[in-house]
């Protein structure tokens, strides 16, 4: 929003401050002002003057030869402007003298001298119309300069809309006046409106139909014969971001402007009655811009005889608005429920300077003073215009009053310092609050204007006391609370431990990505983007489900990044929707995603290298080691039929390890290796830590006994492991696979056994009654000594 | 006799100044101090030296052995010294200027701002919070006091999911949960990422990081929020700070401010990165609003509180001079990678 600092001057005298500093601490207590322009300051030397002459150029049907009376001499200036006209007075720069275009020097036009410009409204700021020159109907002498005659000159800043959006009374100059009012301690001015009692002639005919009406204001006006607003007045709507149309509709935009309170000008011959309601079917209604608007049962309209002549709180109708030959006015100011018309406008696409304001729930209390606001203004301009009805004033539903009562050591313990009570109720006052105080409580009555929801509460009356105060004045103190140690939560420290492991000794890159699938980045490896949830609002739909792994984004990441290094490893900690949940929630996970990309070994190589990656993850945070063991069925089709294996602990699924479908590993990189792992978090979190179990080191030496054994294809090395395993030898203290090779065919392994005893030293042939056990049991699963 | 003693001292002389290795310095070792070298036979003859003489003979053999003993340990080290000296001049001269081809990984850089913070506050007494991504509409609005229709929804653009719930639009949907965890007092910070449905561009994100905190005890005061903030963000840019508040509306919050900081790099003179205003604005915060205490279940008569948000991706962005925000979740290793270190 726009603030014209000539305006604001109208309501509180602010003579003597200087402008800018007072715009700062409107920042400071009110709300954040965006920019500040400085109005009219490069209009130097424009004057009144009269065109006395007019000849055409010899050499050009565009251009006039001039004289112009500025007062003091007779100039003569090249004109090119179509409405020149003999007797004319217009604003003209003198040589030297300055409009926006820039400086105006004497110069030769098409062979004449010209020492001077006649000029346009646009030429002097004040308006966009350049059409041609600025015609000066007011009675004024001769020479005298523009910015006295009219109020170009003027600092107008803008204020931050959004800052704005809980103060429905700073939508018009006189709220921010009162601000100033506050925060310079100078007295706010009365606004000056019409006395009139209304009494006479015939009421309008309102009738309310709907509860999203508050108010509704009506009132007739005739013998309006001027047309065209003053310039003064245009001069500031256009500042403020609008611009003149027809005395009428300006008038309703200033007073709009000036005290928030929009209002409506029905052409007083096309409507006689009112009723308000919103409409019994779906239909179509043409606003005031020429747009066909569809209008439903939700929609709220004024109705003129049952025609539809205004969306209420938003935008008139094209058939009952102001032309230029009425000298006949309805006037409407009234106050209509915000969500209403915030849900309306927005359905309908249309967010007008007067639906804003009704969005902020403005005080409908306004709503007659703004009437005889208008009526007053109206008669300044045309004292003939005539009242020709009644006032219609139908008040339906009202705010309620608010009452707020606190204490001073309330308002210590909030802010913390000391802030006087003559402070507070100074502040109070002049910000509209009744106050009433005894022995440090105060009873505080909440103006209209802030009462339909911005005040509500006593908390609201603390930010009213230390905003004006200034939040510069606080001293800055500490707490008394207690402090207490704070340790890291586990999950917060097996989550950096998980990072640092990846990061500093895996060398793998963290990476962020998107909770939702990327469609087209998924087809790219030929990945189905999965059911699962989806968001209904996403502007792209193919990315609208959410991602159920993190792996197919991570390897959209590694696809990305093949140019980056032959080999990498990328990771994410983040989470995903894991389908729903008994109560239709998304079964949200943390997750752990990892991929690694390699052109420099084999697939082989880098899926064990993964294997012990994971390994030593769960060792070095659990001190325990997770099983690893084939699926049978993979549950993503991109996921390697036989390569994917299961990570789980005491019976309960961690993760999946496994490498890609050749389909998919094909269109990532034909000539990479890729495998990929993922833990859920949460699972894995949840895993309580192990001891660390310490046996003490036996003093008798270990005796290692090495086993050469052949497999076959099916045979894995838990099958062996359970071999010995399951004969609980006490002294059997350790296992090591010492070498793993094929050779035609056949698959061989040598296993390590260590033995050892706390208590002796073993003799060979104890050793050997073992080994010829565990050979037996071997042999019962087709594993024998290499011959 | 004292003659033989004499010039076998002559001899070891003359042999001691050409010994060149510890070889011949073991050989000369054997020879005269040896089992059967010439000490020994020397001692040897003791026994033919008249009574009288027995001592001085006895003395002079024993000096002339330690100076032997003596002479043969200076030669041996003169000799390791000199080996010592062959093998450094020998030496290969290492290149340390030669570029190393280190393999490291990298921390995303929101992971290490969000350490970073995460510490500060936890010396200043501060519980680390988790929250999920995925909220209900209780959570993200209606217990932080937005109610249905409040403007403040249409601020936010939300993720709404066909199973009626959305992602979190802001790490606030927290806040009733931790509430309700801990009750009050309470000081609890609570990272976390957001999403809003916004058109991307190198200022705007539809996925962010922000961290949230809140500060709840008896007599908890705005000039409390600003010793914290000031505190806070001192630590956080390593460097004493300079804040400000304004009015800032935030339904959550009653007062509510912005909190601006004066530009840390023109010192509040005005310069292109805060647009010549001299301030930057960081963080909305405010005193909690008596409903969110009493949704979270605390008597907001005897407890009073602030909240504040940080963007820790705008953080991340001031501190390592990101232009584009979209660099953060891009997965460009490029980009990523140089975040080293946490």
């Amino acid at each position: 929003m726009f603030v014209s600092m000539n305006w604001i001057n109208e309501y509180v005298d602010l003579s003597g401050l200087d402008t800018e500093e007072l715009i700062h601490r409107f920042t400071l207590s009110t709300a954040e002002v965006e920019d500040i322009y400085y109005k009219g300051k490069d209009i130097e030397r424009v004057v009144a003057g009269q065109i006395v002459s007019i000849e055409n150029h010899p050499n050009s049907k565009k251009l006039h030869l001039l004289k112009v009376d500025v007062g003091n001499d007779i100039l003569d200036i090249v004109c090119g402007a179509p409405n020149v006209r003999l007797g004319m007075v217009v604003p003209v720069a003198l040589a030297g003298g300055r409009v926006c275009a820039g400086e105006i020097k004497t110069a030769t036009v098409a062979g004449y001298e010209s020492n001077g410009m006649c000029c346009s409204e646009m030429e002097l700021g004040i308006s966009d119309d350049h059409s041609g020159l600025m015609e000066i109907t007011d009675d004024v002498k001769l020479g005298t300069d523009i910015c006295e005659l009219y109020p170009i000159r003027d600092v107008v800043f803008e204020v931050d809309n959004k800052s704005l959006t809980n103060r429905p009374d700073l939508w018009g100059h006189y709220g921010i006046a009162r601000e100033f009012s506050a925060i310079t301690k100078r007295p706010l001015k009365p606004i000056k409106t019409d006395d009139g009692d209304y009494s006479a002639g015939d009421e309008i005919p309102v009738e309310i139909r709907s509860d999203l009406v508050y108010r509704y204001s009506a009132l007739r006006i005739n013998s309006i014969k001027k047309t065209v607003s003053p310039v003064a007045m245009r001069i500031r709507l256009f500042y403020c971001g609008m611009r003149g149309i027809n005395l009428l509709a300006d008038l309703t935009n200033y007073i709009m402007l000036e005290m928030g309170q929009p209002m409506h000008a029905f052409d007083g011959k096309k409507v006689d009655s009112i009723a308000v309601g919103t409409p019994s079917e779906n239909g179509k209604f043409v606003t005031l811009d020429g747009t066909e608007r569809d209008v439903d049962e939700n929609t709220l309209l004024i109705y003129n005889n049952d025609e539809p002549v205004a969306v209420a709180g938003i935008m008139g109708g094209l058939d009952s608005e102001i032309v230029g030959d009425t000298d006949s006015v309805v006037l409407e100011s009234a106050n209509f429920d915000g969500v209403s018309v915030r849900k309306t406008s927005s359905r309908l696409g249309l967010r007008t300077d007067a639906s804003m304001r009704y969005e902020k729930i403005i005080d409908p209390e306004m709503t007659v003073t703004a009437i005889r606001r208008f009526v007053k203004l109206l008669k300044d301009i045309e004292p003939n215009c005539e009242i020709s009805s009644r006032l219609s004033d139908k008040y339906v539903k009202k705010y309620p009053e608010r009452e707020l009562k606190f204490n001073k050591k309330y308002v210590d313990r909030y802010t913390g310092i000391d802030i006087s009570n003559e402070r507070i109720v100074e502040t109070l006052e002049a910000l509209g609050f009744g106050v009433k105080l005894e022995n440090d409580e105060f009873t505080v009555k909440v103006p209209s204007w802030r009462a339909t929801k911005d005040v509500t509460i006593k908390a609201d009356i603390i930010e009213e006391i230390t905003r004006i105060y200034g939040y510069d004045n606080f001293e800055i103190k500490t707490t008394k609370s207690p402090l207490k140690p704070v340790r890291a939560e586990k999950v917060k420290s097996e989550d950096a431990l998980i990072k640092d492991l990846l990061v500093n000794k895996f060398n793998l890159h963290e990476v962020h990505s998107y909770i939702w699938c990327d469609g087209k980045k998924y087809k790219r490896l030929g990945i189905e983007v999965e059911e699962n949830c989806r968001i209904l609002n996403i502007p792209t739909p193919e990315n609208g489900t959410l991602r159920n792994s993190m792996i197919p984004t991570l390897l959209t990441v590694a696809y990305e990044n093949k140019s980056f290094a032959p080999s990498f490893g990328v990771f994410e900690c983040g989470r995903v929707a894991d389908g729903y949940l008994e109560n239709g929630y998304c079964d949200e996970r943390r997750r752990l995603g990892i991929v690694l990309f390699d052109k420099t070994v084999g697939e082989k190589e880098l899926y064990f290298k993964a294997l012990n990656m994971l390994k030593f993850i769960f060792r070095d945070i659990k001190h325990s080691d997770a099983v690893f063991s084939k699926v049978k069925e993979v549950r993503h089709a991109y996921q390697h039929p036989k390569n994917t294996a299961e990570i789980s602990y005491e019976g309960k699924k961690i993760g999946e390890l496994f490498t890609l479908h050749p389909m998919n590993n094909q269109k990532l990189d034909k000539n990479a290796a890729v495998v990929c792992a993922e833990i859920d978090l949460d699972n894995f979190f949840a895993i309580k830590v192990s001891d660390v179990e310490y046996t003490e080191p036996s003093k008798f030496p270990a005796i290692d006994y090495d086993l050469s054994l052949v497999l076959s294809d099916s045979h894995k090395y838990d099958d062996i492991r359970t071999a010995w395993e399951s004969l609980k030898i006490p002294e059997l203290t350790g296992a090591k696979v010492v070498d793993l090779f094929e050779q035609n065919g056949n698959k061989s392994i040598a296993v390590r056994l260590s033995f050892s005893s706390q208590d002796r030293t073993l003799a060979m042939e104890e050793i050997q009654s073992h080994i010829d056990k565990v050979l037996e049991k071997l042999n019962k699963i087709g594993i024998s000594l290499k011959q | 006799m004292q003659d033989k003693t004499s010039s076998l001292r002559e001899t070891f002389k003359e042999l001691i100044g050409r010994v060149n290795s510890s070889e011949e310095i073991e050989k000369l070792r054997v020879e005269f101090l040896g089992k059967k070298g010439h000490i020994a036979s020397l001692m040897s003859q003791l026994k033919t030296v008249p009574n009288e003489e027995k001592k001085a003979f006895g003395q002079s053999v024993n000096e002339l052995k330690q100076k032997i003993e003596q002479q043969l340990a200076e030669a041996h080290e003169k000799i390791v010294k000199l080996e010592e000296q062959r093998q450094i001049n020998a030496a290969e001269d290492y290149d340390v200027s030669l570029p190393m081809n280190i393999e490291m990984g990298s921390y995303h850089p929101i992971t290490v701002i969000q350490r970073e913070v995460e510490e500060i506050f936890r010396t200043m007494g501060f519980t680390i919070e988790d929250f999920s991504e995925i909220v209900d509409d209780y959570n993200c609005f209606e217990a932080v006091n937005i109610p249905k229709y409040h403007p403040a929804r249409d601020m936010q653009d939300t993720y709404y999911l066909d199973n009626g719930q959305l992602l979190k639009t802001h790490t606030s949907a927290a806040q009733n949960s931790i509430m309700r965890k801990y009750g009050a007092p309470l000081r609890a910070v609570f990272p976390g990422r957001c999403f809003r449905n916004e058109s991307t561009d190198a200022c705007h994100e539809n996925t962010f990081f922000q961290m949230e905190g809140i500060m709840i005890d008896e007599d908890i005061s705005i000039s409390n929020l600003i010793y914290f903030m000031k505190t806070m963000l001192s630590e956080v840019f390593g460097q004493d700070v300079t804040v400000r508040l304004r009015p800032g509306f935030f339904p959550f919050v009653e007062p509510g401010f912005e909190l601006d900081i004066q530009c840390l790099i023109c010192g509040g003179e005005g310069c292109p990165s805060c647009k010549n205003s001299g301030w930057l604005e960081l963080c909305p915060c405010g005193m909690i609003h008596p409903n969110v205490l009493k949704y979270g279940g605390i008597d907001s008569e005897k407890y009073t509180g602030f909240a504040f948000g940080l963007g820790l991706t705008r953080l991340a962005m001031m501190k390592y001079g990101v232009k584009d925000i979209r660099v953060f979740n891009s997965g460009n290793l490029k980009a990523l990678s140089q975040f080293i270190g946490k």
